[in-house]
């Protein structure tokens, strides 16, 4: 065995020094979310074990997890997010794949149609969709027009209204990663498919879906936990009967000045985003994703 | 499986202003190994993406054997194609990639698993077919798209550039085990590259295209010695192309108008041993570089055009000693002066 000489100090604090460097450029970046997101986060879940009076206690915690209201909240609240998911889906992969099948120039075109909902208010959106939807609104005076329907139908202040604001805000959201993730596939290996035999369908589902999954559950993901704190689109379009916990928190805060209260419902919602990550992550190590 | 033979008949395709084939027709013969040879752009690849289905050709039709398959789906042609940068899935196993096509094809298991057993044996893979394809070499990869391309036995193989990726000596082994692999497959094989000597190796003819046509259709030994065109003389290699009346001639020896081919090997420093009928061309010497097996010389001539000549080491006393600037005289066998079909060099 030959003796290699000792490492240089010098050399190795350069390359510490270089390191601390790098990593001295996101403080600003943790600054920021320091305060503005963890320190408040820090305050509400303070705020969620004291009384009006200032005290510790446990009461806010006890009276909202014994509340029925809390309950039908978080069902309404996934119900909400996992349709909008769903739809999302089923409306948005087959978009993505056909904004990347088609050319660069063709695919920029329909990308700003696609990201226009995107620059306007979500406030503006959602009384769109109320004049759209409502008992006297387009839609049911156009289906009543061509006689379709003799009564109005009930599209907005339920479910199927708040649905339509949601997949419409979070269609672009999903479509994005996905469109990604299938423009770099490499149409080399679908031309490879199809010389095999592959019809269209089948190189789509065998290849395609495969290769893209990473966009896809990247997609899911961003619509699953940006819809689970939905405020606005519940709350125009729903018509007081769809209640999610967003407007669960509103009104406690609102209508019982319940400040204690509201700090649960806000850690419950919080722990509901962290345990879909946890489990997104523990479903990617099980799947081994080969290829991300 | 018997082979089929392969029919281009005047297939044109352009793309906006560019004409990729300019009318082309091409005949392969069954169970032929035919290599496209072209600088790219020359519509090589183009061609075999329209027999493939993934280019639609303009005007024209496409045969394979007696059936007309100009209109027919990609999928439905029943050929075998290895590409470029080989387009293995990258979500599936060696095992899973060279069962791809037998699964379309609802193979039963037990049969599946013998074809893919001896498919991955034929191209030495059989150890690798649990491996993922990114824990692959080029080389292995290479030899995974072969395996998926034969693994059910398609009437045409297509092989588009395949071993453009691969270092020389990777490459050149994989040259005789693609030939091999026709040989004992028997199957109609169009091969494209942009290297010579790769299609001068590989090949029973050579189509070499330039512009979007088919420039000279010959077996290789043809292409090389005695190339149609300007074109393709330059393209196989170190040709020297040389107005007749240059040359000093025996009497009797090659054409006195005109252009001539002479290739670079041609040449000897000495008359001896080349016969009767030579010619000699006079110059200065230029440069010089010694190469292992051959001197390579670039000798000026009086008219100011500068010949490149290689000369074997079995023969090349004396070329150490050549100073630039000196007086050259090189003769050739009259043999292997070339006349080109075409009007003088300008």
């Amino acid at each position: 065995m030959t003796a290699y000489p000792a490492s240089d100090p010098a050399l190795i604090a350069d390359a510490a020094r270089e390191r601390r460097f790098f990593l001295s450029l996101s403080v600003p970046a943790l600054v920021i979310v320091g305060l503005s997101a963890v320190l408040p986060i820090l305050w509400i879940l303070r705020q969620s074990f004291l009384n009006i009076g200032g005290d510790a206690t446990l009461a806010n915690w006890s009276k909202i997890l014994n509340s029925g209201l809390t309950w039908s909240a978080m069902q309404t609240t996934f119900l909400l997010s996992g349709s909008t998911l769903v739809i999302c889906v089923i409306l948005g992969t087959p978009l993505a794949l056909a904004l990347a099948s088609t050319t660069p120039r063709k695919a920029n075109l329909l990308m700003i149609f696609l990201l226009l909902p995107l620059w306007t208010s979500i406030l503006v959106r959602t009384y769109g969709w109320l004049v759209l939807l409502r008992r006297e609104g387009l839609i049911n005076g156009a289906l009543q027009g061509i006689g379709l329907t003799s009564e109005p139908m009930p599209l907005v202040y339920n479910t199927t209204g708040v649905l339509v604001g949601m997949v419409h805000y979070m269609l672009p959201l999903y479509v994005l990663p996905v469109y990604a993730a299938m423009r770099d596939i490499d149409g080399s290996v679908v031309r490879a498919a199809a010389s095999m035999g592959a019809t269209l369908g089948q190189a789509i589902r065998t290849v395609i879906l495969p290769l893209a999954r990473g966009g896809i559950v990247s997609g899911s993901i961003i619509v699953f936990v940006y819809t689970l704190g939905f405020f606005i689109t519940p709350a125009v379009l729903g018509g007081g009967k769809v209640n999610p916990i967003a407007i669960r928190i509103e009104r406690t805060i609102g209508a019982f000045q319940d400040w204690g209260g509201a700090s649960v419902l806000g850690m419950l919602l919080l722990l509901t985003v962290a345990l879909v990550g946890a489990m997104v992550l523990a479903l990617r190590r099980v799947a081994g994703v080969r290829h991300a | 499986m018997t082979p089929v033979p392969i029919t281009f008949e005047a297939v044109r395709k352009s793309f906006g202003a560019y004409l990729a084939l300019d009318n082309v027709s091409l005949a392969v013969a069954a169970g032929e190994f035919l290599t496209l040879l072209g600088p790219s752009g020359s519509g090589k690849t183009t061609l075999l993406m329209a027999l493939a289905g993934f280019v639609r050709p303009d005007a024209g039709h496409i045969r394979l054997g007696e059936r007309d398959i100009t209109r027919l789906a990609p999928n439905l042609r029943d050929i075998g194609i290895v590409f470029q940068n080989y387009a293995l899935f990258p979500h599936m196993t060696v095992r899973g990639n060279v069962e791809y096509p037998l699964r379309l094809r609802k193979t039963a298991a037990d049969e599946m698993r013998q074809r893919v057993e001896a498919a991955l044996d034929r191209v030495q893979l059989g150890h690798l077919a649990d491996r993922d394809i990114a824990a692959l070499s080029g080389g292995q990869r290479q030899r995974v798209a072969l395996a998926r391309a034969i693994v059910y036995e398609p009437r045409v193989m297509l092989m588009d550039e395949p071993l453009s990726a691969l270092d020389k000596n990777l490459r050149e082994s994989m040259q005789y085990e693609i030939r091999r692999l026709h040989d004992a497959l028997g199957v109609t094989t169009i091969y494209v590259t942009h290297d010579q000597r790769e299609a001068l190796t590989m090949s029973d003819r050579i189509a070499v295209m330039d512009k979007g046509r088919i420039q000279q259709i010959d077996a290789p030994q043809a292409i090389y010695h005695r190339p149609a065109t300007r074109f393709v003389a330059e393209f196989m290699g170190e040709a020297n192309i040389l107005p007749a009346a240059a040359l000093r001639h025996s009497p009797g020896a090659g054409p006195k108008v005109g252009s001539v081919v002479i290739r670079a090997e041609s040449f000897h420093l000495s008359p001896e041993g080349l016969g009767d009928a030579a010619v000699a061309l006079d110059g200065r010497l230029v440069a010089k570089a010694f190469r292992g097996e051959n001197w390579l010389l670039t000798v000026m001539t009086a008219a100011g055009q500068e010949v490149a000549m290689s000369i074997p080491a079995t023969r090349a006393a004396g070329c150490a000693d050549l100073a630039e600037g000196a007086v050259v005289a090189a003769f050739a066998a009259a043999g292997t002066v070339h006349p080109l079909a075409e009007v003088a060099t300008p």
